[in-house]
């Protein structure tokens, strides 16, 4: 699995350098994301760009990651493909997570509240 | 050498559809790197006949039937078999999963009159329950039997595509 985590107008940008999010990798994804988030960062941004699929198991370990944060930080998610967008509105969880139609809109719209 | 290639792939192209596959059959482990391979081949076999977003209902609709039979159906590292057949008719693609697993729990099936009752509520974050909301959106037809220590599951994906029919 594998994740780049940086630091950006103080987001921690988590990009998920892989093709698919599934039931093979989500446990993982779990597990290291867990680990990535222990830097302090009140909004974390998850660019899920690269992913071209994401199946119900994936969605389950965004939604956990998004627990994980809660209630004082924050997880936005940025960049979904087609296909990864279809399972969060037929699932509804597009009406629960702050998507972004890219890392550089999630980070302006961070800056313009900040401001 | 070019100017061949170029003549052969126009004669494919002209031709292609008397050539493309209508059947995919496939028994696999029952493990989650297998259902992987399994949708790549599955997906590769159809893929000249289905649009963008056609190939993606497909592969989630397989991931989930196959993944909940990992899971669920056979569970706890168990070892298992699971077959899945594909065939191309003039609806769309006619699939069909049997596996040895547990009998599925018929609330899997069930599609009440408010559809809002057996899908998970978002504001819960719910971590699960997607699977078989996200196969009766997606499927047709979906149907259930059980024989002996066999399930066997069947559903169709519709295609907008018309079956390719045999060049003259």
């Amino acid at each position: 699995m594998n994740l780049f985590a940086e630091a950006r107008n103080g987001a921690l940008v988590v990009q998920v350098d892989e093709a698919r999010l599934d039931a093979a990798n989500a446990i993982r994804f779990k597990d290291q994301m867990r680990d990535i988030i222990a830097q302090p960062a009140q909004r974390v941004i998850l660019d899920m760009s690269v992913i071209g699929f994401l199946d119900s198991s994936g969605l389950g370990a965004v939604v956990s990651v998004m627990k994980m944060l809660a209630p004082e930080r924050q997880l936005d998610l940025a960049g979904l493909t087609p296909n990864v967008q279809k399972v969060f509105h037929l699932t509804r969880m597009d009406t629960v997570f702050r998507i972004h139609a890219s890392v550089s809109d999630a980070l302006a719209v961070g800056m313009r509240d900040a401001g | 050498m070019l100017a061949n290639r170029v003549a052969e792939k126009e004669a494919f192209r002209r031709t292609g559809p008397r050539h493309d596959p209508q059947i995919f059959h496939h028994s696999f482990v029952a493990d989650p790197m297998s259902v992987r391979q399994a949708l790549r081949a599955a997906l590769a076999r159809f893929l000249r006949q289905l649009s963008e977003d056609e190939a993606g209902t497909l592969e989630l609709i397989l991931a989930e039937v196959l993944n909940n039979i990992v899971e669920h159906g056979y569970g706890d590292g168990l070892p298992g078999t699971i077959t899945l057949s594909i065939v191309r008719d003039r609806r769309g693609l006619s699939c069909s999963v049997s596996d040895d697993g547990v009998v599925l729990p018929a609330s899997a099936l069930l599609n009440p009159a408010d559809p809002a009752q057996s899908r998970p509520d978002p504001a819960s974050l719910p971590e699960g329950g997607f699977g078989w909301c996200l196969i009766r959106d997606l499927a047709e037809d979906l149907g259930y039997h059980r024989e002996g220590n066999h399930n066997l599951l069947a559903f169709r994906i519709p295609l907008v595509a018309p079956l390719p029919t045999a060049a003259p």
